[in-house]
């Protein structure tokens, strides 16, 4: 579905911060990216999702190279949640103005019942269109962001983070969320995350990255054996577990 | 407990006056010895609120009222500001998240620490600048003297943490609030602050409350746990314990995180129960 081959993204004169990446994503899959702050794992999903064009390498969608200036078109397909919602929402606009942004960039009429339809399918009340993010939770306020990025049926969503500004029991919900609508919709993840938690939760197949390389990639099961073998990983699961969880067994 | 260095009795805290008073804590009672306390819950908990009362760092629209709320011998209700100047810092410090927005941007870092000492103690600069360069060392910092010159935009999150804690042990507290010390570092870094916050308060023998969202932080680093739901605290346990809470609002946090090494297909969600909010709350 999405194939990413040699991406190099430079900011200035500084060292690259994604210095030559290369996975492929098949349809259906939640593809994982995890890494520690600075890692450039964000910076490959902005370049996918096309907010930053001055990047080298290829990104092909269904075997198609994408030019870096993406087209209208592409947006229909592949579409991005962001980590923080109170950001990421506009703070003066109503929720159904924000949901029917992405139909009007696309030059579409909005079907008669798109917003009521969004709202029921992230499990929110239909009188939450006409209320202002400051007036939502941090939660609801990402099923609207969550909600924006499905107007448009897309088949892809590039995740950056989308539950680490919520606390653990909004987490659960949206992690949920976000799984139900994968069944329903056959949708392809691509999840950006610093907690290994999450990532063996939601992925397939999971990439490790560190100095804007992926330094190791292993498949789920791999990471709840706890058996990923490059010693940054190691060293990831170790730190994970020494506060957190049990190691496994 | 026996002669406890802090000790809360009833505590509530309101915001306004009047019938528009709006309570965010209710009926919160705990004691801390020297051991290391964790107080968890989510955001809006008033889990910060009850650690900025006890440093009384409120606005003045709070109205805190407590059958007792005092600092070793000190009614901390009823202490002077004069008073609560000379226990801020020297007796009790505080440790917040992000060290990019609590440090003077334009202020080299080793000067800011030996500000803290000197606000605190009488003494010549000379003094205060070995003791800088003496605490930055305990802190684990390498080539203190380099360091104590960068400005805070030149240092790391975890080096900027350090800072922190050595700025808030140069004046030699009994007592440290520490509101989510590690929440902005990486997981590798979060664990490096959290052994030398451990060590630091294992020999100097302090008495630490560690306020957090992270359960599994608390679970493994302190030694009791204050678990707080919508200002009231639900229960007191050691965090040994945890894993065996009986309260239903503990056991849904416990649950709804995901787990490294367990396949799911669903998250149990919380349910939050109303009735949660009738009862008093744990014991101290």
């Amino acid at each position: 579905m999405i194939e990413v081959r040699d991406l190099v993204v430079r900011f200035g004169d500084a060292p690259p911060a994604v210095a030559g990446v290369s996975f492929a994503v098949e349809t259906g899959e939640t593809f994982g990216l995890v890494g520690e702050s600075g890692c450039g794992k964000s910076t490959v999903l902005r370049a996918l999702a096309g907010l930053n064009t001055d990047y080298g390498g290829e990104v092909r969608l269904d075997g198609t190279v994408l030019p870096p200036h993406r087209p209208r078109g592409f947006f229909k397909r592949v579409q991005m949640v962001f980590q923080d919602p109170y950001g990421s929402l506009h703070p003066r606009q109503t929720i159904q103005a924000q949901l029917l942004e992405p139909l009007r960039n696309q030059g579409m009429t909005p079907p008669a019942d798109a917003v009521g339809a969004a709202l029921d399918s992230v499990g929110l009340p239909r009188t939450a269109a006409f209320r202002y993010p400051h007036q939502l939770s941090g939660g609801q306020r990402q099923r609207v962001a969550i909600a924006r990025a499905l107007m448009l049926q897309p088949e892809v969503l590039l995740l950056d983070e989308p539950t680490s500004a919520l606390d653990v029991s909004v987490q659960a919900e949206i992690l949920n969320l976000l799984m139900d609508l994968r069944a329903q919709r056959g949708l392809t993840y691509i999840l950006v995350s610093h907690d290994l938690a999450v990532v063996a939760h939601m992925c397939h197949r999971i990439a490790v990255m560190q100095g804007g390389r992926i330094v190791d990639g292993f498949d789920a099961a791999t990471l709840r054996a706890g058996t990923p073998t490059h010693p940054y990983t190691q060293e990831l699961l170790a730190a994970s577990e020494a506060y957190g969880e049990a190691p496994a067994g | 407990m026996s002669n406890p260095l802090i000790e809360v009795r009833n505590l509530g805290i309101a915001f306004g006056r009047g019938a528009a008073a709006v309570p965010v804590v209710r009926g919160v009672s705990f004691a801390l010895g020297r051991e290391k306390l964790g107080i968890v819950g989510e955001s809006g908990a008033g889990k910060s609120t009850v650690g900025r009362a006890l440093m009384r760092l409120l606005p003045p629209a709070a109205r805190v009222t407590a059958d007792r709320m005092a600092f070793r011998d000190t009614d901390l209700l009823a202490a002077s500001e004069r008073q609560m100047m000379e226990l801020r810092g020297r007796r009790m410090g505080l440790i917040l998240q992000d060290p990019k927005y609590s440090l003077n941007p334009v202020v080299p870092v080793g000067e800011q620490i030996a500000e803290a000492w000197r606000l605190h103690h009488k003494g010549p600069a000379r003094e205060a600048r070995e003791r800088t360069l003496a605490i930055l060392e305990a802190v684990k910092i390498r080539d203190p003297a380099r360091v104590a010159r960068l400005y805070p935009h030149e240092i790391s999150g975890g080096m900027g943490q350090r800072v922190m804690i050595a700025m808030m042990l140069i004046a030699g507290p009994d007592v440290v609030i520490a509101d989510e010390p590690t929440s902005a570092l990486d997981v590798t870094v979060r664990l490096e602050v959290l052994h030398l916050l451990d060590e630091l308060i294992e020999s100097r023998g302090l008495g630490l409350i560690l306020i957090s969202h992270d359960l599994n932080l608390v679970r493994r680093f302190c030694d009791r746990v204050v678990i707080m739901y919508a200002g009231r605290v639900m229960e007191i346990l050691p965090a040994a314990d945890l894993e065996r809470a009986e309260h239903p609002y503990t056991r849904g946090l416990l649950a709804s995180l995901p787990s490294i090494h367990r396949a799911q297909d669903r998250l149990p969600v919380l349910r939050r129960d109303p009735a949660w909010l009738a009862g008093a709350g744990g014991t101290p």
